[in-house]
């Protein structure tokens, strides 16, 4: 006998035959007429209209036949709803049926048909079901519980069987269990506040015996539900990865990936120098390389995978770079991802290796994967300094080649290598001068012209070149028109006397000819800043840029710390967060990886010394790099890398705000990062990279700003750390600012010193794009990360942002002292203001002096570095005030009484090191009390006086 | 989770639909057909998102099978379901083929049913499904009930991969090294890249719930034996073969889920309770002090630009006593040949045009000897401005040894519930070395 035989009958009449077949009395019949409905249903045609009959046949012992007469009812019954219920009393008995493969074959159907009427019925069942004798029926009820929840939410938690579902969590059968977890993660995830799957200890215990006892399937279930649990320390973190790291050897790559996933969380909490971390390090690599022997999809997935992985953590898989290398016969999609790692883990070390095979690729057929290839011999060369020669070399033997697509793909990584290393490889100019009437593509058309430009002065007859793409210039994309139009303007700059003529015609192609407002725009600047001023032209078209840096495109350390908690799944395929795929509340929560122990509550704001910090790397493009080395070591590079833009745009004002934009066309192209100064259009040179940056980079900003309203409310008094914080001042009002109000204040949280700011649209249209740069200030203030607006502001929203600041900036005296100059920009504009920050912001934890330390340093400090203060009004007594100021980090050393006088001598630390000594002078009955201040930089003392008033008075 | 599950044909015609989810819609059928099966080569990955929903697929022969959802689902483990999906099918009903796939749709759906919940995989493994998918139309009543409630506790149980109550007359186990070893060599002799990657396929026929353990020459094993002084030759003997040579170092291995893992972890021994029948055990892959049993010596000439001249030696690299078999090397040819002539020493060549390949094929040779091809190839001009990409010469073979050098130390079987013990176990262990991608560029 032959099913195939029921795909092929498309007569006619078909709908009547089936009728009369099915209610046949011969019950083989039937069985074959049911099969004839299923087989049409699955090619498409509408069978509903046998839904009595078919259902009518359901009361049989035939098993074979009732799972087709199930299937059926599954697919049909939401659209007969009122004929469903005829179904009910068949589950409701079979649930009753001796045959636990019957009773679960009931509920798991009842489960799938989604009809309000009938999921009434189903409750009763499912909860015998669940406390079923049969683990089958149970494992099977589990996951029941999950699909009822997905057709009426309430009606599961009324019926209590959320309880009975986590019950199952302790269930003997480690199926059961499993199951258990993953309807009980389906449901929790949407319901993201409830702490349904509440992970404690306990629990988690459970689940790690179930592990190491149920099906591979039920072990992937348990490790993704695993890999959502918070440790409470290093030392469970460390006992969990132990129980873990078997998992590493299943045969099952998805089991694998699992199982990293909950590695690489986890191992985020251990301290670095454990030997135990070393060790887990080590035991990540092997099983990485093992996923890329399995399918080509398994592939796929795999190396996607270690794609952020390798930015994570680099040094697992450093010595791996062999495994990457691409083989003749691995599908595309293989091929292109192992390109990616091969340069992600390219080093000096390996790259003579790297590059003998890129250059074999690039010698393929497939011209997506010899592009990518070029374009890895070009990364490289920006990536590892002293392969550039070698880089460059073998890119010039690829442009011999002649083939079309190899050629400007080698062009447009050249510029990018000239960006790198001004002035070193212009011999090839040559060369690649004789390759420009076979570029079509724009992107290379428009490299081309920005070296022609760029080089003028050394090329004789760049005129010539640049004059032949004159001639269709509207014919070109906006890319080639705009670098043609700069171009020409360098090149008039630098040999100004026989190319008036030229640039005259590009710029009335540019500001007459053209409806493309950029364009006419950018010509409009040209033109009016060489008739002004050709002096000042030539300083901001000719002005040194940046150097660009190596890693263009590394994902964001938000969304990348997002997506290692989300390794194996489909976010880990597009590297994007769940929320970019995925429809409706499920999926929207972002996970973060936990903190590492001792680093305090954020990853983020390493606690910095004062060193190297001026010295931030000078005109180095806002690597994301760098960020992501302070994720990898906390105690490494000062966070002002960050934003390092800051310091040209502040100090050169608009005139660099010009230069940048005119000169980093490049700024067109999505992969340059060369634009530090932004594009016009960017605006204001601050870092684009943060604006774009689209999640918090950690928890603390958000979680900062609420406390900081909680604190507002109080009105500042009472805080836990018993710092105090002044309420919030207006520092940019609505009207200068294009209607963004901004108020806000500082305050210094365990540790941590923040900007709480209050953002108010008072505008009309909405604001996107925020960000914040300061000036250079007497301590060296900065931002530690990017300003958190997540979402834009619409009108007459406000959003409280906290910014953890650093003391890491550049350093300058301001007047007076506190002074904070700031820039916030939006997508409307760049507003600067300025505001003040009281001391003791800047009063450091470890501020309390030894006592005779104390002495000798008071009688150090020359008695015309003191200053004395009245304080007025103060009605607290020595130990009331001593407390208070403590709470700001003010320290009281000793307390001597005299004469019915309290004096109290104190010290004060502030970031920058410097040390403060005072002594409060108290008369019992008198509210005014002396303070006199001694320290070796004696303009601070008038601050810190500020701060005692401030302090003891509220 | 997988919210539906499709087989096509290789015209996207539909053979098989399963829903699980409310959000996955009829329209997703065609999504898929449209956006992927008739974009040809379009679609270069595996995972696809056509508006908002996800569909993964995986291929045999012309036949495509489907997997979608519209939840950040685990990726690698749909995968992994959907080439279990195709072993279960396979060992139902052979060959995947629509021809199959259509006389078996009742089956299949009544598979799909059972090890797909909601879209959540549930118990797969064959030897369990069968006891109870059979197509034979169980009457419920006519089933025992310790028959059915035996069936539900393996399902569900710690072991679901094997059934109580095996009885075999004869107790007796076959244990296959099967490796393949990979190489990519560069012109100059140099190897770029060379790894083995091995399974251990066991085909027990044991009674009962025999716990078994197995030993190989792992170096780890063997040096922290070594350490304590005790050495374990015990088994030695008894499977033969093992001529006391060196251990081995494995990069990595992973197992079958009845292995017990955290024991692995702890001792590195190797326990479990094995499947009835045919399984792969362990999967491993080495790669330090490889036996490469074949060296390919390339040199390519260009005579004008219309002629090239090919000359391969190859050479045997391994006990003379033994004999490599199946070999085969295949040159690539520009796609603009037009002539070929080819003098071997040993073996058949031929130029086959439809494979721009010629092909030499060697039916045995035995280890440390040489062997040679020449070939002069004719070309059409051409004003095609690409070169030619010069692809690796590749070559295939089997050799009755294990390239990674691994040996079997010994398999030993417990049954303490029944009447026979280790050594009444007949053993049976061979080696086959095949080549993976062995290749050499040019």
């Amino acid at each position: 006998m032959t099913d195939s035989k029921y795909f092929t009958t498309t007569k006619k009449g078909e709908i009547f035959e089936l009728k009369a077949e099915l209610n046949s009395d011969k019950k083989e019949k039937k069985k074959e007429a049911v099969k004839k409905v299923i087989a049409s249903m699955t090619v498409g045609k509408d069978v509903s209209a046998l839904f009595p009959d078919v259902v009518n046949c359901m009361q049989t012992d035939n098993l074979e036949l009732k799972k087709l007469v199930y299937l059926y009812l599954m697919n049909y019954a939401k659209s007969q709803p009122d004929m469903a219920i005829m179904a009910v009393n068949t589950f409701v008995k079979d649930c009753e049926d001796p045959n636990p493969l019957i009773r679960a074959l009931a509920v798991r159907t009842m489960g799938c048909i989604r009809v309000d009427k009938i999921t009434e019925y189903l409750c009763e069942p499912l909860r015998k079901c669940l406390k079923d004798e049969d683990p089958y029926v149970r494992k099977t009820a589990a996951v029941c519980v999950a699909k009822l929840h997905d057709i009426n939410a309430q009606l599961v938690e009324d019926q209590g069987f959320l309880d009975t579902l986590k019950d199952l969590i302790s269930d003997s059968n480690p199926m059961v269990v499993a199951n258990a977890v993953a309807a009980l993660s389906e449901i929790a995830e949407s319901h993201p506040n409830s702490n349904l799957l509440d992970l404690n200890p306990q629990t988690i215990n459970k689940l790690l015996t179930a592990l190491n006892e149920c099906t591979e399937w039920g072990q992937i279930f348990i490790l993704d539900c695993l890999a959502n649990y918070m440790p409470r320390d290093d030392r469970e973190s460390q006992s969990i990865c132990e129980r873990v790291t078997p998992r590493l050897s299943h045969a099952n790559s998805a089991v694998v990936l699992s199982a990293v996933k909950v590695l690489m969380k986890f191992m985020e909490m251990l301290p670095k120098d454990l030997d135990y971390y070393g060790t887990l390090l080590k035991k990540l690599a092997p099983p990485l390389v093992t996923l890329l022997s399995a399918e080509p999809e398994l592939q796929y997935v795999a190396l996607r995978n270690i794609n952020l992985i390798v930015q994570k953590r680099p040094e697992i898989l450093k010595h791996e770079m062999k495994v990457f290398f691409v083989k003749y016969n691995d599908p595309i999609y293989v091929k292109l991802e192992k390109l990616d790692i091969m340069i992600r883990l390219a080093s000096q070390a390996n790259i003579a290796q790297v590059l003998a095979e890129l250059k074999e690729y690039a010698t393929e057929v497939d011209v997506d994967f010899v592009r990518k290839a070029v374009r890895a011999i070009g990364r490289c060369a920006i990536k590892v300094e002293q392969s550039a020669e070698r880089c460059v070399s073998t890119l010039l033997d690829l442009i011999q080649t002649k083939v079309n697509y190899v050629v400007q793909e080698a062009i447009v990584v050249i510029k990018d290598i000239f960006r790198k290393y001004p002035n070193k490889y212009e011999s090839v100019i040559a060369t690649l001068c004789e390759n420009l009437d076979s570029l079509d593509e724009p992107e290379a058309r428009a490299a081309m012209i920005w070296i022609v430009g760029e080089y003028a002065e050394r090329i004789d007859n760049a005129d010539e070149l640049l004059e032949s793409f004159l001639e269709g210039f509207h014919d070109e994309s906006t890319q080639v028109q705009l670098q043609l139009l700069t171009a020409i303007v360098k090149l008039f700059l630098k040999k100004p006397t026989e190319t008036q003529e030229l640039v005259q015609q590009v710029l009335s192609l540019a500001t007459q000819d053209s409806d493309n407002p950029d364009l006419r725009d950018r010509g409009y600047i040209y033109w009016r800043l060489l008739s002004t001023d050709p002096v000042a032209a030539k300083e901001v078209v000719l002005a040194e840029k940046p150097l660009i840096s190596e890693e263009t495109d590394l994902i964001e350390p938000t969304l990348l710390e997002e997506l290692i908690c989300h390794i194996g799944t489909l976010a880990s395929v597009y590297h994007k967060p769940p929320s970019a795929f995925v429809e409706g509340s499920r999926g929207v929560q972002h996970k973060r990886i936990p903190a590492r122990a001792g680093s305090g509550e954020s990853a983020e704001s390493p606690d910095v010394g004062q060193s190297g910090s001026a010295e931030a790397p000078p005109a180095v493009i806002p690597s994301q790099g760098d960020l992501l080395g302070d994720l990898l070591n906390l105690d490494l590079a000062p966070p002002t890398a960050t934003i390092p833009s800051v310091q040209p745009s502040m100090q050169m004002g608009a005139m660099d705000l010009l230069g940048g934009g005119l000169d980093s066309l490049m700024g067109d192209e999505s992969d340059t990062l060369g634009d530090i100064g932004g594009s016009p259009s960017m605006g204001a040179g601050l870092g684009v990279a943060p604006a774009v940056m689209p999640t918090a980079l950690g928890s603390t900003p958000a979680v900062g700003g609420g406390l900081g309203d909680l604190f507002d409310l109080g009105g500042g008094v009472g805080m836990p750390s018993g710092s105090y914080v002044p309420p919030k001042a207006m520092w940019l009002p609505a009207m200068k600012a294009k209607g963004l109000e901004i108020s806000g204040t500082f305050a210094r949280r365990g540790g941590v010193i923040q900007m709480d700011l209050s953002l108010t649209n008072k505008a009309m249209s909405v604001m996107t794009d925020f960000a914040i740069q300061f000036n250079r200030n007497s301590f060296g203030l900065a931002p530690a990360g990017p300003l958190q607006v997540l979402t834009p502001l619409s009108p007459n929203q406000t959003i409280d942002v906290s910014l953890p600041l650093s003391t890491s900036g550049p350093v300058m005296k301001m007047e007076p002292l506190n002074n904070l100059q700031v820039a916030v920009k939006n997508n409307i504009d760049v507003f600067y203001f300025s505001c003040q920050y009281p001391l003791s912001l800047l009063f450091v934890e470890d501020g309390k002096m030894d006592r005779q330390v104390f002495l000798a340093t008071w009688k150090d400090i020359p008695n015309e570095n003191e200053s004395q203060f009245q304080i007025k009004d103060i009605h607290l007594n020595s130990d009331a005030a001593s407390n208070k100021l403590q709470g700001s980090n003010i320290f009281t050393i000793a307390k001597r009484t005299v004469d019915g006088q309290d004096m109290l001598y104190q010290s004060v630390k502030l970031t920058n090191g410097i040390w403060l000594l005072a002594e409060l002078r108290m008369q019992t009955g008198n509210p005014n009390y002396t303070l006199s201040v001694r320290c070796r930089a004696p303009d601070v003392s008038q601050f810190v006086y500020q701060c005692y008033e401030l302090v003891l008075k509220n | 989770m997988i919210g539906g599950l499709f087989i096509y044909n290789h015209k996207g015609e539909v053979l098989i639909s399963r829903v699980y989810r409310d959000d996955i819609g009829r329209n997703a059928v065609d999504a898929f057909r449209v956006n992927v099966i008739h974009a040809r080569q379009q679609v270069r990955s595996p995972v696809t998102n056509i508006a908002r929903t996800s569909f993964f697929h995986v291929k045999r022969s012309n036949i495509w099978l489907a997997a979608v959802t519209k939840q950040n689902v685990n990726a690698a483990m749909v995968f992994e379901f959907l080439y279990k999906m195709c072993d279960v099918m396979a060992a139902y009903f052979g060959k995947i083929s629509e021809e199959n796939i259509k006389n078996n749709f009742v089956l299949i759906y009544e598979l799909l049913d059972e090890i797909l919940d909601f879209g959540y995989p549930q118990n797969s493994e064959t030897g369990a499904l069968k006891t109870f998918i059979t197509q034979q139309g169980i009457k419920s009543q006519h089933q025992l009930k310790e028959e059915q409630s035996q069936i539900t506790s393996q399902v569900t149980g710690q072991i679901g991969w094997r059934r109580e109550g095996i009885k075999y007359r004869r107790n007796e186990l076959f244990l296959d090294v099967l490796e393949s070893v990979n190489l990519l060599m560069s012109p100059q002799g140099q190897v770029l890249s060379a790894h083995v990657s091995g399974r251990v396929v066991m085909k027990s026929y044991l009674s009962g719930m025999p716990e078994c353990k197995f030993g190989m020459n792992d170096k780890i094993v063997i040096d922290k034996q070594g350490k304590g002084g005790t050495t374990d030759d015990t088994g030695k003997s008894e499977l033969g073969g093992s001529s006391g040579k060196q251990s081995i170092a494995i990069d990595d291995c992973t197992f079958h889920q009845c292995v017990r893992l955290s024991k692995f972890d702890s001792e590195r021994s190797i326990s479990f309770i094995p499947p009835d029948g045919e399984y792969e055990l362990m999967r491993y892959r080495t790669t330090k002090d490889i036996i490469l049993p074949f060296r390919v010596i390339p040199l390519v000439r260009e005579v004008g630009r219309t002629k090239l001249e090919v000359k391969v030696v190859i050479k045997s690299n391994f006990k003379p006593s033994l004999l490599a078999q199946k070999i085969e090397v295949r040159i690539p040819t520009p796609l603009n040949t037009s002539g070929v002539q080819v003098i071997c020493m040993k073996g058949k060549a031929k130029y086959k045009a439809s494979e721009n390949a010629i092909v030499w094929k060697i039916k045995r040779m035995a280890g440390m000897k040489e062997s040679q091809i020449s070939a002069e190839i004719e070309l059409l001009p051409t004003n095609d401005k690409k070169k030619w990409a010069r692809p690796p010469i590749s070559m295939n073979f089997e050799v009755p040894f294990a390239p990674s050098g691994l040996k079997v130390r010994y398999l030993k079987v417990f049954e303490p519930k029944l009447n026979y013990s280790d050594h009444d176990v007949i053993k049976w262990v061979r080696y086959i070395g095949r080549s993976g991608i062995y290749e050499t560029r040019c």
